[in-house]
């Protein structure tokens, strides 16, 4: 009997340690099933971030190196730019991507820089305790932003693939959502679409994937889907940018 | 075949780099090292090596590390503020264990300070600079053609122990200009002794270069459970002690007979060779100890020196409001008077000022 659903190669099988309900595990299986498909695991080297993600080098089963918080991106180019047949992406949260990295994603996006991102936009900081992110939304209930976040005082949340559509570097960008199975499949052609463009030399290419982190939004799994699905995206319009 | 020019100390770096095998340079521009970049902007092209102009210090650093990550030779280069701004970068170089080199030509500080030579940048290079329990290797070159040199140890060094090596100059070294010999076929470059440790030079198991044909590769610093970030440092600090034992280097002038010696590195060593000689003249009984390797310190020269003479006097020099003097302090352990004379900010410490402070104190 042929075997229809199986664990990629490049996802490892051992367990991890997302809360419940987390996007992570999803979208890094989802990362997994586009590089096998491609048949490029074997040349791939992934760049982990600082935040929940930090340990992806644990879970996927190819070359991976750690950056520091913010820096994912520094790194990648120094790896891509030494050996441009490899495959090379970063993956990356938005507190690490969208605060602490903001230069150095606005100028390997504006270098035009060979590489893919998948950029996983939870509203929160997840691995810290909860705390707002730059793409908190408005009146959004946080550790750090205990009465919701107010635009006077913390400012917007930052968007950005609207940022970075301006910018002739880059090739690709589309926002995503992991709120259906509907939504994983679009993430999942997204993802295959941004690493095809590396393949063919075509630029900068990021997939925003908005991913529920229902721990620390206070929320169900439910809940949080739903959040997501009714709220999120009114903040965060899904589509492609670029 | 050996090709004698007249260059910078910038460009001096920059040719040695390019030599020596650099394949990628990753820089921001900050004065008083930009010919540097700017050598390497035209030089390594041309070589079809990699060389990018990063939007910050913070980027350049981090591009090193991914370059270093796949087991190829990276350098940056900076000055003093620049410097600081990397080293959350050179932590993770250093706890990643990935090999490169630094080079910072000193400029005065604190804060902006201004882009005069200094040597006030001792601590943060010897004694760590970023965050944990890590060294990284310096080396203070006292001449142009000492900084030709030292590039090719200083990148052969850091591959053989994997850590990052820092290349430690002043504004006075990387402005000046001197006639440098420049080897032109690798098996001079520079000198016998370059072949003969390129050839010891471990190869890279860990680089990242795909998983084609092996198992998943990490570079990583992160270790979660306290006993493996314990053991990790562990084995940091033996490779600190087995350089701390093999890689102590220094000058030594005249220490057989004297009973003053001058301790001083860089540029500030090459004011402190001409007291030395005007000391001489004067029937004073001086000598010149200049430390190559600031760290590690090359407490071993000091310990001979007290071993074999029991009345001695140092006088520390610097460039600075006094850094390395802790240094020798600590070498000498009481053993003899230790003074100091420095000046910061652009401020360098004369000859006749160096005679004045030897011969008032008599």
């Amino acid at each position: 009997m042929k075997k229809a659903f199986t664990r990629p190669k490049s996802l490892r099988d051992v367990e991890t340690h997302y809360c419940p309900g987390c996007g992570h595990g999803v979208a890094q299986r989802l990362v997994c099933e586009v590089i096998d498909q491609l048949g490029i695991r074997g040349k791939t080297i992934a760049v982990c971030p600082v935040g929940c993600a930090v340990v992806a080098y644990d879970y996927w089963n190819f070359d991976c190196c750690e950056a520091a918080h913010g820096r994912a991106l520094a790194v990648a180019t120094g790896i891509k730019r030494v050996q441009p047949d490899k495959f090379v992406f970063t993956y990356q949260g938005d507190g690490d991507l969208a605060a602490i990295g903001t230069a150095e994603t606005v100028h390997t996006a504006n270098r035009g820089e060979n590489l893919s991102t998948v950029f996983i936009n939870n509203a929160i900081y997840g691995m810290t305790g909860g705390q707002m992110a730059p793409t908190t939304l408005l009146n959004q209930k946080t550790a750090t932003t205990p009465l919701g976040r107010d635009a006077q005082r913390e400012g917007y949340p930052l968007k950005v693939c609207e940022l970075l559509s301006r910018l002739p570097g880059v090739a690709f960008l589309e926002r995503v959502a992991l709120d259906s199975a509907g939504g994983i499949i679009k993430a999942k052609r997204a993802i295959h679409q941004a690493f095809v463009n590396q393949l063919e030399k075509k630029g900068f290419s990021l997939v925003e994937i908005l991913s529920p982190c229902p721990v620390c939004w206070g929320k169900s799994a439910l809940q949080a889907q739903q959040w997501l699905k009714e709220e999120m995206v009114k903040t965060f319009p899904l589509g492609r940018y670029k | 075949m050996n090709k004698k020019m007249l260059m910078t100390g910038n460009e001096a770096i920059g040719e040695a780099a390019v030599q020596a095998g650099c394949d990628f340079y990753a820089g921001y521009p900050i004065t008083p090292q930009n010919e540097l970049t700017a050598y390497l902007a035209k030089r390594m092209p041309e070589e079809k090596r990699v060389f990018v102009q990063a939007e910050s210090e913070l980027a350049a650093i981090n591009m090193v590390m991914g370059a270093a990550a796949c087991g190829r030779r990276a350098m940056t280069t900076s000055s003093s503020p620049g410097i600081s701004l990397k080293q959350e970068g050179i932590s993770y170089l250093a706890g990643a264990r990935l090999p490169c080199l630094i080079v910072n030509i000193m400029r005065g500080g604190p804060g902006l300070g201004n882009i005069a030579p200094a040597q006030s940048d001792y601590f943060q290079a010897t004694k760590g600079g970023g965050h944990g329990d890590y060294h990284c290797l310096v080396l203070a070159p006292g001449s142009v053609q000492e900084a030709y040199h030292l590039v090719f140890l200083g990148f052969d060094l850091a591959d053989q122990y994997r850590t990052p090596t820092i290349l430690l100059g002043d504004g006075m070294l990387g402005q000046m200009m001197e006639p440098l010999i420049v080897c032109s076929s690798p098996a001079c470059r520079p000198g016998r002794e370059f072949v003969v440790r390129r050839k010891r030079l471990p190869t890279k198991p860990w680089a990242l270069n795909g998983c084609q044909g092996r198992g998943p590769r990490v570079v990583k610093s992160f270790f979660m459970q306290n006993e493996l970030l314990e053991g990790h440092n562990k084995i940091l600090q033996k490779n600190y002690a087995q350089i701390k034992n093999k890689e102590q280097r220094c000058e030594q002038l005249y220490l057989e007979d004297s009973s003053i010696v001058l301790v001083a590195y860089g540029s500030m060593a090459r004011i402190a060779k001409a007291a030395t000689a005007a000391l001489r003249k004067k029937k004073i009984k001086a000598g010149l100890l200049r430390p190559i390797s600031l760290w590690p310190f090359p407490a071993g020269a000091f310990e001979q020196l007290l071993k074999k003479k029991k009345k001695l006097r140092f006088l520390v020099l610097e460039m600075s409001c006094g850094q390395m003097v802790e240094d020798v302090r600590l070498a000498v352990n009481g053993r003899a008077a230790v003074d100091f004379y420095g000046r910061s900010g652009g401020g360098i410490p004369t000859e006749e000022e160096i005679l004045k402070k030897i011969l008032h104190r008599g």
